[in-house]
């Protein structure tokens, strides 16, 4: 795998306003949220849950259409979804009829690109992640962790400018998150791309991040900046130092200014667009001969 | 579902012997040689008391066996029919008929329900002339098929047609309603635009649904063509059954009942078997589940 360089990849976010809902239960997720991200830079959105984090980045991606302010990519306005913004869920997404490799490949697909190119482009991501020999199987075989690598190669493939991660190794046991998250630093450190990611584990954010943007809870606010200087590549040894834990009470003061806060429900970067399903009277499965 | 599992697994022969214990003769694991003994008695049982009925034209005041034939009659009529050319005659009116009705209800039916399911424009424009139609059992159509079709053999293929369009039809709906919207909004992230998203995603993620209203659709099929061919027919295997009743060739009638269920069955098991073989995921899902 050649290194590539992005010359792309800067994100611009100014007062971006995100409301959801109908009448009086409307309300705001998401307040006068304003930073960059320079290109490569990799930052972790940190917050409680429920705090419109991954809202953001579900409006990064294209999904959710703010109710005000403004969204950039590279000086462009960003309308729609579109594969320079790769998104990865919590949960996995990968299309269970479809091969891991036919997975990894699907982006190449949907560009046109002719089969066998397909195929040797997504071996090549394949073996990045760790997954060589897996191919073939289908995505129900895999490990939660497998899952989620699978999930990186075939975002990655299209060779994003921004990479959005909403928690994506929140469902996975401590020991596969802690691989999953050097793996991620490993492939990043190979594909300079940017990063946005979204977690509320502060451990999490402090060992990945150049930055992280620290947000209140809902409405979301950013309501920290904290540059992270620890040298790279990093490893889990990092994480008992003493500067790691200075900064993490930093973290810890800025999210619990006081306990006993009501824990808010998890917003999809979908938004409510799951609850507006149309509910057809002749969807219930009776039949008639 | 689970006896053809059981008894496969019975005749596929016992498991390996595991090394280290004498090696024992195959043989079939207790419980499934009584149930499978158990369910060839109750079926013998079953003919003999067909036979004793039927042989003391036993009179049971509101119901009597005086003209039913015995099983041997039964059986004798039957190799008599099979091979007579008159069989091939009614067994091909019958599948052409089966085969034009159906398969035009199974464009029909996925191809609106793709639509139906998908957009809200077209659930609003569609459904209310189909919610009117739903309940009118196919069979109820015939006089008015008769009158409508000159010719009487497209006549029956519009009543199969009726009898097999809206299972197929509501198990699609049912299929594309349960898409889950992670998986277009990752399809969309990653480059998938118009028809191309029916094609890779919205299909094969309901085409386990859409497999479970075919099999249904060609259960209902048959039960309508066999009343249109008994009303309005020349060839094919319902009117054989009429026939037979109206010639007093009472064992023609049972002869012309078994086909039917043999056919039904062997047409249902078809589509069963390929919607196994068009949905392997699934299967693999399944067996996690």
């Amino acid at each position: 795998m050649t290194t590539v360089v992005h010359l792309r990849g800067r994100v611009d976010i100014q007062h971006l306003e995100i409301e959801f809902g109908q009448g009086t239960s409307r309300f705001k997720a998401v307040s006068d949220v304003s930073f960059a991200a320079s290109t490569g830079e990799f930052i972790c959105l940190l917050g409680p849950s429920g705090c419109g984090k991954s809202t953001v980045l579900g409006a990064l991606a294209g999904h959710i259409v703010p109710s005000a302010g403004r969204l950039l990519l590279d000086g462009e306005a960003i309308n729609g979804p579109h594969p320079d913004r790769g998104l990865v869920f919590q949960q996995h997404t990968l299309f269970p009829w479809k091969s891991v490799l036919d997975n990894v490949a699907f982006g190449l697909k949907m560009q046109g690109v002719p089969g066998p190119e397909r195929t040797w482009r997504a071996r090549e991501l394949i073996e990045l992640v760790g997954l060589k020999g897996f191919e073939r199987h289908y995505p129900s075989q895999l490990s939660g962790g497998m899952q989620q690598r699978v999930e990186i190669a075939r975002v990655l493939i299209n060779q994003p400018r921004v990479l959005l991660m909403d928690e994506p190794f929140g469902a996975l046991d401590a020991q596969t998150r802690l691989k999953m998250q050097q793996l991620l630093l490993d492939v990043w450190a190979r594909i300079r791309t940017t990063v946005l990611f979204v977690t509320h584990d502060i451990d999490e954010a402090l060992f990945l991040a150049d930055r992280i943007l620290v947000m209140s809870a809902r409405p979301g606010r950013i309501i920290d900046d904290i540059r992270v200087p620890f040298d790279r590549p990093r490893d889990a040894r990092l994480t008992t130092t003493h500067s790691f834990n200075t900064l993490k009470r930093r973290c810890l003061e800025l999210l619990h200014p006081d306990s006993g806060q009501p824990t808010l429900d998890r917003l999809s970067p979908l938004g409510d667009a799951t609850a507006m399903l149309p509910a057809l009277s002749m969807s219930d499965t009776r039949f008639a001969i | 579902m689970s006896l053809p599992d059981t008894l496969a697994a019975g005749l596929a022969g016992p498991a390996a012997p595991v090394s280290g214990q004498p090696r024992r003769l195959p043989r079939w694991p207790a419980g499934r040689l009584t149930a499978f003994a158990l369910g060839a008695l109750s079926l013998l049982a079953s003919l003999l008391l067909w036979h004793a009925l039927a042989t003391s034209r036993a009179h049971l005041g509101f119901i009597t066996f005086a003209h039913v034939p015995p099983p041997s009659e039964v059986l004798e009529a039957g190799i008599e029919l099979l091979s007579s050319p008159k069989l091939s005659l009614h067994v091909g009116h019958s599948l052409a008929r089966i085969g034009a009705g159906y398969l035009s209800a199974a464009l029909a039916g996925v191809g609106l329900g793709l639509l139906i399911g998908r957009f809200r424009w077209a659930a609003r424009a569609l459904l209310p002339p189909l919610e009117v139609l739903r309940p009118i059992p196919a069979v109820a159509w015939i006089p008015l098929a008769i009158l409508m079709f000159p010719s009487t053999e497209v006549s029956m293929m519009f009543i199969t047609f009726t009898g097999a369009i809206f299972p197929i039809l509501l198990n699609t709906i049912h299929g594309v309603e349960a898409v889950d919207p992670r998986l277009v909004a990752s399809a969309r992230s990653l480059g998938t635009r118009g028809p191309r998203l029916f094609a890779e995603v919205i299909l094969p993620s309901a085409a386990p649904g859409i497999f479970t209203g075919l099999s249904i659709g060609m259960g209902t099929c048959w039960f309508c063509l066999v009343s249109a061919e008994m009303i309005s027919g020349q060839f094919g295997i319902g009117y054989y059954t009429w026939e037979s009743y109206t010639l007093q060739n009472y064992a023609g009638i049972v002869v012309g009942m078994l086909f039917i269920g043999a056919f039904g069955m062997a047409s249902s098991a078809l589509v069963r078997w390929l919607g196994h073989f068009a949905t392997p995921w699934y299967r693999l899902q399944e067996k996690k589940a």
